[in-house]
């Protein structure tokens, strides 16, 4: 070309300046987030949990881990129901992030997964079918058998995605509740699996001739297995079949040009995700001592669910803290005798909190105000209009100072807490409508009849008020930052 | 040109035939390129020039005839494995792993060129290092192709942080990372500016004379075409209607009305 006359000549690229980039060019846009804001504590925060490498982070997390039993979780039942718990939650997401996360395959049947690897454990070591075998057998054993039906859903994710696939594998789920609680096939003399009973009294876990009995020697077992399992994880995603199957998920038909062999990376990633499955729904069986299907159900896939997305799809860390959370939540919303205030606290700081994120501060300030001024001028009207039969009740566990605030009938009185209940979805829907200052006005008074609500209705009903709770958290969530707490942010070019 | 290629035929198409239904996007097309050509491919909207890289990197399976790299039929091979024969691309549309890391992109390609599987990568085995750091190095190395416009700082971003004319680097870069003997490049100067589109220009001449590549391009920028193109090739309806030098074909009396319309429909 170096012939032809009519070339224009190349114009020199701008040289860029010594002291930052031109505004406009590739590097200014690059440094796009270092310059909006994430300031403050928050951007910090940020910065410093990027620059700590990934091995340190893991390192971390199992020192402090090790140490909960010895300070924070000394008691048998915390222990049992946090720290074992958010280990299992743990696994159970580590397994869902491989195909879903990183393979970007909407895999509902999960569950199943996790019950196929208790069943396994349930029949190969207990009294049933007197086989009992040591786990060093059986758990490779529980993740072999979830393989098998992994690499058959795999093979429908060959045609099917999205939406079909999500229905192919929930119907799986389904499938697999139906055979173990009603089709129970009879082998050897018996059941398979136990029917709507379940398998009871199975072995503890048994290494070598150890059987690990007591609580804490079940959660160092479990967080090693934990440990070993993400950082497994974090390597395979680290390679080139972790990167193929990101690509995979990020553009199909691209990553088949480029050499990958997307059919067979999605079956792997299934095989994996399933196999961890296994592995986890066996110990889990072997911490409850038996296996029911109705432990394997939608409830749980939506609670695994809602660990990974909230802690940020395809982060490893991300799973840790979603399950850290959403297994605490649930743990103080249950009735419990330990902690019978902390509920109450856990309600009212994270309100102020989520308040306090309000930007510019003088807004939170009007609104920690009308909250606390429309408290004492409510319960002073209700009080002087209908009497004070209406405002002397007392708050379940406590906290009196409580009940000069927030208006606790002596007795229940008629349909009052529905009306509330409704009376606060409205609230809440015309907050949602309104737009700038009338907003930061009628929160107050609406965040008065949170309280109210909370007091009189929520707390009663732990159960209820968890989902209630789950679903604001996950909406909040969606609405402030879609990527989880710890994901990557996704980005679509249209 | 300045470099007298030597006529070894490197892909040819013999008879290629693909319809949608009724419609014939490709009609009895025969093509050859040879080893270290640059080959046009010129024609109006709906030519079925996009269709020809479908069929060649096979995501459509051809109705008939044979697509033939150097003396192996690629007919009815799965994208990926025609991909390791040697034949990569890039797409009109962008269509990178927009949420990996830009160089990512590139290591990502490598998956058809490298080997160690994933458990011996859980378990980093001396080889699993070795290949990674293979893979590393070659996508630096193709990233280093395109200067200063992918270096550096750049890498560990996300590729939707690219600006588009680097995306379409990004995407050759990401071709060239599968080490092909024949490049496809669909539309790479769509959208850019005049600046760049000269720039890409000398990079696709950089591609062959340097990288040693085979390159079948699809363009619709005559100055591109006209500036590096050996040979070029206009279709109109799946039906190759002319072929030779630029200058022959741009004024070949069939081009022009594919592209203009005959005389009589016009007006005046």
């Amino acid at each position: 070309m170096s012939d032809r006359p009519d070339t224009p000549a190349a114009p020199e690229p701008p040289a860029e300046p010594e002291a930052g980039p031109q505004v406009g060019v590739d590097s200014w846009v690059a440094s796009h987030e270092g310059r909006s804001g994430r300031g403050g504590l928050l951007g910090w925060l940020a910065r410093t949990w990027e620059s700590i490498p990934d091995a340190v982070k893991l390192l971390a997390f199992v020192g402090i881990a090790a140490s909960l039993p010895f300070w924070l979780l000394t008691s048998e039942g915390d222990l049992f129901n946090f720290g074992l718990f958010t280990l299992l939650f743990i696994g159970f997401g580590l397994g869902l992030n491989v195909d879903v996360g990183w393979a970007g395959l909407l895999d509902l049947g999960y569950v199943a997964a996790l019950g196929i690897g208790a069943y396994t454990y349930a029949i190969l070591s207990s009294g049933y079918y007197g086989i009992h075998w040591p786990a060093e057998v059986t758990l490779p054993i529980a993740m072999g058998v979830a393989m098998i039906p992994a690499t058959i859903l795999g093979f429908s994710a060959r045609r099917l995605l999205g939406d079909y696939l999500a229905i192919v594998t929930l119907f799986f789920a389904e499938a697999f509740l139906v055979f173990a609680n009603v089709a129970n096939p009879t082998i050897f003399g018996k059941g398979l699996t136990g029917g709507a009973n379940g398998i009871p009294q199975l072995d503890p876990l048994t290494f070598f001739g150890h059987a690990i009995t007591s609580t804490k020697g079940l959660y160092f077992f479990l967080l090693g297995a934990v440990a070993v399992v993400a950082a497994a994880l974090y390597l395979a995603n680290q390679s080139r079949t972790g990167r193929a199957w990101r690509a995979s998920r990020e553009d199909p038909l691209a990553a088949e040009v480029m050499s990958m062999p997307v059919n067979r990376l999605r079956i792997s990633a299934f095989i994996f995700s399933w196999a961890v499955a296994g592995l986890f729904g066996a110990i889990y069986a072997a911490i409850l001592t038996a296996t029911v299907s109705t432990n394997f159900s939608i409830g749980l896939l939506i609670t695994i669910y809602a660990v990974i997305i909230l802690g940020g799809l395809g982060s490893i860390a991300g799973v840790v803290v979603g399950a850290i959370i959403i297994n605490c939540v649930f743990v103080f919303l249950e009735p419990q005798t330990d902690h019978p205030g902390f509920k109450r606290w856990l309600f009212y700081v994270t309100i102020i909190l989520l308040i306090a994120l309000l930007k510019p501060w003088y807004k939170a300030v009007v609104v920690y105000v009308g909250t606390i001024a429309s408290g004492f001028i409510v319960h002073a009207v209700v009080g002087a209009w209908a009497g004070p039969a209406w405002t002397s009740g007392k708050t379940v566990n406590g906290a009196s100072w409580l009940s000069h605030w927030v208006v606790i009938p002596k007795v229940a009185h008629g349909n009052i807490n529905n009306i509330l209940y409704i009376g606060l979805v409205a609230a809440i829907v015309l907050v949602a409508t309104l737009k700038g200052w009338w907003r930061i006005i009628a929160l107050g008074p609406t965040l008065y009849l949170t309280a109210v609500v909370w007091e009189n209705v929520l707390s009663e009903n732990p159960g209820v008020t968890a989902l209630i709770l789950f679903g604001a958290m996950l909406v909040g969530l969606m609405i402030t930052r879609p990527q989880g707490l710890l994901g990557q942010a996704r980005v679509e070019i249209v | 040109m300045s470099v007298a290629p030597e006529l070894t035929p490197l892909l040819e198409l013999n008879k290629l035939s693909m319809s949608f239904g009724g419609l014939r996007v490709i009609d009895d097309l025969d093509l050859v390129v040879n080893q270290g050509e640059i080959v046009s491919v010129i024609g109006p909207n709906g030519a079925g020039k996009t269709t020809l890289f479908n069929l060649i990197t096979g995501i459509y399976r051809p109705d008939a005839g044979e697509i033939l790299l150097g003396d192996e039929s690629l007919v009815g091979l799965s994208p990926h494995k025609i991909n390791r024969t040697g034949v990569a691309r890039t797409f009109q549309t962008l269509r990178l792993f927009l949420n990996m890391s830009v160089i990512e992109n590139v290591m990502a390609s490598q998956y058809g060129r490298t080997k160690v599987d994933v458990v011996r990568a859980m378990l980093r085995t001396p080889a699993m290092r070795r290949e990674e750091k293979e893979i590393r190095a070659r996508a630096e190395e193709k990233l280093t192709f395109f200067g200063q416009r992918l270096m550096g700082y750049r890498w560990n971003q996300p590729a939707y942080s690219l600006s588009y004319a680097n995306r379409r680097r990004l995407e050759i870069a990401r071709a060239m990372a599968t080490e092909p003997k024949i490049l496809l490049l669909d539309e790479p100067a769509a959208g850019m500016n005049p600046t760049e589109t000269h720039e890409i220009t000398e990079l696709i001449g950089q591609l062959r004379d340097e990288g040693g590549y085979t390159i079948l391009l699809i363009e619709h920028d005559m100055h591109v075409v006209e500036g590096i193109s050996d040979r070029v090739v206009a279709l109109d309806h799946g039906v190759k209607i002319a072929e030779g030098s630029f200058d022959a074909v741009a004024t070949d009396p069939r081009v022009v009305e594919a592209y203009l319309g005959t005389k009589t429909t016009t007006t005046k």
